[in-house]
């Protein structure tokens, strides 16, 4: 039996309750934000630059918003050749468009501010006071969200990272792995991190739904009442799905399903180490396991579209269930890794061997592709047929969060090639270890550009909410899975697989302190 | 020469080959070659052998083929005749370059791919019509042949090799 280590134990204590004061922290502050701040942060990026402004107003006008904006340039430049008569009636056309619009989303009413503040100033001063309130309002939303979408990024990828350990595991389980079985214990203690982060979950969107932040444009008051000046035509014919109640409902489905399944297995598989009942328990738990597996399918896809399709209402994507998979998955794959090789090192799992590692490396090497490809294709189709409604998306990243956005396929996928690629570094537990930080901090930049555009913009910053979310998750994850892990075998003793995982050996690894004879 | 003489050895189960290569080895015997019907794990181990670096020249032809891939659409698409195809931007290589990707992709494949194929087959001397080597047709079906050039110790190879199990043992004059 492993022994949860006295100092590790402070440590992840401590990781939590820095990550708790800094998250309390940073909702303060958020909390404090007001009206002037916002104001302060316009006038900010107003100086900046006539060009520059003007740039951002393209890149704000999000859903339905650019396609009009981009039209009424080209009204614009008409009315400049005209004489001043045609003028005024083009300007008339133009507000009645804009009040249109207002009521449209907040995105629109935003670029068109800027481009009235730059443009039409003088015709406009009378309605432009109105919008330059509601672009206010916009950044102070977009202020008072940081901390709660900091909060729910670590959040979000803590919990799918858990949720994708416990999908490989049942994997394991299902494909009857002969490898893995010496480090299934690990996984099923990984998983343990699942419950605390679903509870998690319902609070932050039970707190959503109740209106005390503004994360999901869809929840605001309004949305779907045409006599409200919020109303908006595209939530609205999309609210069978988008509702507070069905997406509390599923929301509240998805992570009972999940947790239990893994409540079940963890007990079932403890019961298997002294069940001795000619593997009935084993061939239960494989049961369990094809059904988890098709359950988690069709959940992990809904779940994708809820949590993080949902925070941009106007925009949707066909691949974004499996394109978010994909980015735990190699999370979840790299997660394990770490832990093995951690536990290796302490001498708490018998019967690892460098093979092991080496398989868990492929795997990393592996998904790491896959989640580029996906990445990829996601990305190449909306820009090669850049239809103004898919756009929005990718423009809104490409001009706000160049560096990360950019930086991540360098981390997520240049890197791991090269450093994965060869044979020999995969069965290097320090080579893995430093592919692994890469990929892991890759992957929480994707999860962080899938959510922080829609709910903060560009007021984005890797600051004290981010950084001590994600201490307070870390410390969860290494506390909970330690915690489980000491709590049983480190081998699953009734596998009727774990002799063969025991002498598991990919055939072009030396072992370390191994000589030629072993072969 | 020393090798003009050659004992040629058969064995009928490449478990016993395993065993027998590690004592021959054990023995300071060189073994000149050993014929299989089909793969046997551990072999190239047992014998000692070089691990192989066509990996390494595969990852290289692959670079070859980025490279070629990256250079074509360059000239091609943006250098040689920069058209205004359905609006995607031409002005620079990386601005359309979303669009070059899929190309790249499959050339680095076919360079990597093909290149190393042909790479084996050069250094395997394998081609069309080229006569076999192949000491004994038994050895494709179900016989192993382990092959020890001789240097004036026949009696003593001979004594050594049937202990390791050979069904068969020939003393074959090789020019």
């Amino acid at each position: 039996m492993y022994q949860f280590s006295g100092k590790l134990k402070t440590f992840s204590l401590a990781l939590i309750i820095i990550g708790l004061i800094g998250t309390v922290f940073s909702f303060y502050n958020g909390s404090q934000k007001t009206i002037e701040d916002a104001k302060q942060v316009i006038a900010a990026s107003h100086s900046s630059g006539h060009g520059e402004s003007h740039g951002a107003a393209a890149v704000h006008a999000e859903g339905d918003g650019e396609g009009e904006h981009a039209s009424e340039i080209e009204a614009h430049a008409a009315d400049e050749h005209g004489d001043s008569h045609s003028e005024e009636n083009g300007t008339k056309s133009y507000s009645s468009k804009e009040e249109h619009n207002v009521a449209g989303s907040h995105e629109a009413v935003e670029g068109h501010t800027e481009k009235h503040t730059n443009e039409n100033q003088s015709v406009e001063e009378e309605h432009s006071v109105s919008d330059v309130q509601e672009h206010e309002e916009h950044v102070l939303h977009q202020l008072q969200n940081r901390p709660w979408s900091a909060f729910y990024v670590a959040l979000f990828f803590s919990l799918g990272i858990t949720l994708l350990v416990l999908a490989f595991y049942a994997i394991q389980r299902v494909a009857q792995v002969g490898w893995s079985v010496v480090i299934l214990r690990v996984m099923e203690a990984i998983s343990a991190n699942l419950l605390p982060t679903s509870i998690l979950m319902i609070l932050l969107l039970a707190a959503s739904v109740m209106h005390m932040n503004h994360l999901f444009p869809w929840m605001a008051d309004g949305t779907v009442d045409p006599a409200s000046e919020n109303y908006d035509a595209i939530v609205d014919g999309k609210s069978w799905w988008m509702n507070s109640t069905g997406f509390m409902v599923r929301s509240i489905l998805y992570l009972v399903a999940w947790n239990v399944y893994r409540f079940f297995i963890r007990k079932s598989s403890i019961k298997e180490d002294t069940a001795n009942d000619g593997n009935k328990t084993y061939k239960k738990n494989f049961n369990a396991s094809v059904i988890f597996l098709f359950i988690f399918m069709i959940t992990e896809s809904m779940m994708s579209w809820d949590w993080i399709m949902g925070l941009d209402p106007h925009w949707f994507s066909t691949l974004f269930g499996w394109y978010v998979l994909s980015t735990l998955l190699v999370s979840a794959l790299t997660v394990i890794a770490f832990f093995t090789i951690y536990l290796r090192e302490q001498g708490a799992i018998p019967g690892i061997n460098d093979s092991h590692i080496h398989d868990l490396a492929k795997f990393m090497f592996g998904f790491s592709v896959f989640w580029t490809y996906l990445w990829f294709s996601q990305f190449m189709l909306i820009w090669y047929a850049d239809i103004p409604e898919e756009t929005t998306y990718f423009v809104m990243r490409f001009t706000e969060y160049k560096l990360p956005f950019l930086g991540m396929v360098v981390m997520n996928f240049v890197f791991p090639i090269l450093l994965l690629l060869n044979s020999d570094f995969k069965s290097k537990p320090w080579f893995v270890v430093i592919g692994g930080v890469v990929i892991l901090a890759g992957h929480y930049i994707d999860v962080f550009i899938m959510i922080m555009p829609s709910t903060v913009g560009a007021q984005w910053f890797f600051g004290i909410p981010e950084l001590s979310a994600l201490c307070f998750f870390i410390g969860l994850l290494i506390y909970t899975t330690l915690n489980a892990f000491s709590k049983a075998n480190a081998i699953p003793k009734g596998n009727p697989f774990l002799k063969e995982s025991e002498h598991f050996h990919y055939y072009n690894i030396e072992h370390t302190g191994e000589g030629s004879a072993d072969h | 020469m020393e090798a003009s003489k050659v004992i040629h050895a058969f064995y009928t189960d490449d478990e016993v080959l395993l065993d027998a290569v590690k004592e021959v080895k054990a023995a300071h015997h060189h073994i000149e070659e050993v014929f299989c019907p089909f793969p046997v794990h551990g072999l190239d181990k047992a014998m000692g052998l070089a691990p192989t670096r066509i990996a390494i020249t595969a990852f290289f032809y692959g670079i070859t083929g980025l490279a070629f891939a990256i250079w074509m659409t360059n000239y091609i698409m943006i250098e040689d005749w920069p058209m205004d195809i359905g609006g995607k931007p031409s002005f620079s290589w990386i601005e359309n370059m979303p669009s070059f990707v899929p190309i790249i992709f499959e050339l680095t494949v076919f360079f990597a791919a093909h290149l190393m194929v042909i790479t084996f087959y050069m250094r395997s001397r394998i081609w069309p019509f080229k006569d076999a080597e192949n000491p004994d047709p038994r050895t494709t079906d179900d016989h192993f042949l382990m092959e020890i050039p001789v240097n004036n110790n026949e009696e003593a190879l001979v004594s050594l090799l049937a202990k390791t199990g050979a069904v068969e043992i020939n003393i074959v004059d090789k020019h």
